[in-house]
């Protein structure tokens, strides 16, 4: 696993408080992780912080998934 | 209309005395002071350096971490004691209709710490607004009596009263309204308050209303004592389940005692200094008194405000002798702030729970850290100084007042069918 893909995973487990086994590549912030709309509003911006990139709001729109979280990050992380 | 009968069927607390009733309770008569130094943040250039905190606090005995990473710590207090309250009370009971149970709560200025650390992260920032999703959820101070009502599904009125040091008093007579008109069946009232941050401390030694005596945290709150100077700061909650009696006796509930008046009034004076002759202290215990269709003579006891500020202490007892004439030598008064500190407001919460027990146990807990006489006050008054004292209690006063010149007083009495 790359190093972005371990952070983005410690943020998520932090942040859901969810067991590390429940974060899958394919698991939904809401439908999966129990986040609700703040929740996923606060993951992005600790993804922006912690990646030093600024995601605009249609594209963290498409950012539901922990996988997606990721692939997005790999691209965009400076 | 006839107005309803209204009587306590619930208490919680989490105080810097002990973290259930209690345990608060044994404080109390104990004459514990709850003040030491400042734990929540590194004080040593504050004038004031020591508080009264909650002892060995851990939000994750109470929360999952998540959970209480989306809470100030008032509203944990407020959450922790609503839920003892809400099981002394019973109201977990799937019988009780949840459209019909409120939670009216007090809380003088809210997510103190919260609204202090975003703003610091912001002016650290480049000027890009990064506010946590959850920082206005966080700091109002309404959010208390919402998360209450998350957690169990009552439905009835809910809001939080905000009136300085009077904010939880005011819940309750709010509270003891609506149920005695019929509006509501129960309420789930009380108050909270966490300010021992940087802002707070900070703000109130500005306004010099805090006693600044560190080398002796534990004596520094002195109400009605010559060497009295300022206010302990305190940090905590309380919850009373106020219930409308032919309610509470269909379903064989508990009863601590029953409500039986509240009193308001404004000092109209001064932001923040009280009137000198406790002009608004004298007209909101004549208010709570005819509210409650009761004499002077008929109370035995009154929970002061006494903060142990120079001034506010004077115009309390003035409105005293004032109000109930003679019969004031006759009462017990104490200042139970003399122990835990000044909850701001959550006072009038921790405090309607000491009036309630000092009824049912018949002990009243005594104003601490009586040196010297001052002779500003009337040797007569007797201020329950040092140590508890045994006394049949029926009725009960506890006053509240706040900056803005806010005062309120609620009545409880011994109950009896």
């Amino acid at each position: 696993m790359s190093e972005i893909a371990e952070k983005v995973r410690a943020i998520i487990i932090d942040k859901l408080g969810v067991e590390e086994s429940e974060v899958t590549p394919e698991a939904s912030f809401t439908n999966d992780l129990g986040a609700d709309s703040l929740d996923t509003v606060e993951l992005i911006m600790e993804f922006e912080k912690e990646f030093n990139v600024s995601i605009p709001d249609d594209q963290a729109e498409n950012i539901a998934t922990v996988g997606q979280a990721i692939s997005y990050l790999e691209e965009h992380a400076k | 209309m006839e107005l309803k009968r209204v009587v306590v069927t619930g208490l919680g607390a989490l105080t810097p005395l002990g973290k259930t009733v209690s345990e608060y309770w044994d404080g109390l008569v104990n004459g514990v002071s709850g003040a030491a130094p400042i734990t929540r943040f590194d004080a040593s250039k504050f004038k004031t350096q020591f508080a009264c905190e909650v002892k060995g606090y851990d939000p994750e005995q109470y929360f999952e971490r998540k959970e209480a990473r989306k809470m100030d710590l008032f509203t944990q207090f407020a959450v922790i004691v609503a839920d003892q309250a809400v099981q002394d009370a019973n109201l977990l009971d799937e019988s009780l209709d949840k459209d019909r149970i409120g939670v009216i709560w007090g809380s003088g200025i809210g997510g103190l710490r919260t609204f202090q650390e975003e703003c610091v992260n912001f002016a650290n920032g480049d000027g890009t607004p990064r506010f946590n999703p959850f920082f206005i959820p966080k700091m109002i101070a309404d959010i208390s009596a919402g998360h209450i009502s998350i957690k169990y599904g009552f439905r009835g009125p809910n809001f939080v009263t905000v009136s300085a040091c009077a904010s939880a008093t005011n819940a309750l007579i709010d509270s003891f309204n609506y149920i005695r008109l019929g509006m509501v069946d129960i309420v789930v009232s009380g108050g909270s308050e966490a300010a021992v941050t940087e802002a707070g401390v900070g703000g109130f030694n500005a306004l010099k209303a805090l006693s600044e005596r560190n080398d002796s945290p534990e004596t520094a709150s002195r109400p009605f004592d010559k060497d009295r100077d300022g206010f302990v700061l305190g940090e905590g909650a309380a919850a009373i389940v106020l219930e409308e009696y032919e309610h509470a006796k269909a379903r064989g509930a508990k009863i601590y005692a029953e409500i039986i008046g509240g009193g308001m009034s404004a000092d109209a004076y001064h932001i923040t200094a009280p009137h000198p002759e406790g002009l608004g202290a004298r007209n909101v215990m004549q208010n709570a008194l005819k509210d409650a269709g009761i004499k002077p003579e008929d109370v035995d006891y009154i929970n002061v405000h006494g903060t142990s500020t120079p001034l506010g202490d004077v115009g309390e007892a003035k409105a005293i002798e004032h109000v109930f004439g003679d019969h004031a030598y006759n009462l017990n008064i104490s200042s139970t702030k003399s122990m835990t500190g000044h909850l701001l407001g959550a006072a009038g919460a921790i405090e309607a729970v000491a009036s309630i027990l000092a009824i049912q146990n018949g002990i009243i807990p005594p104003t601490i850290n009586h040196l010297t006489d001052d002779e500003q006050f009337n040797p007569k008054l007797n201020f329950t100084f040092n140590k508890a004292q045994e006394r049949e209690v029926n009725i009960a006063l506890s006053n509240t007042f706040g900056f803005g010149g806010h005062n309120t007083s609620v009545i409880f009495k011994k109950f009896s069918e």
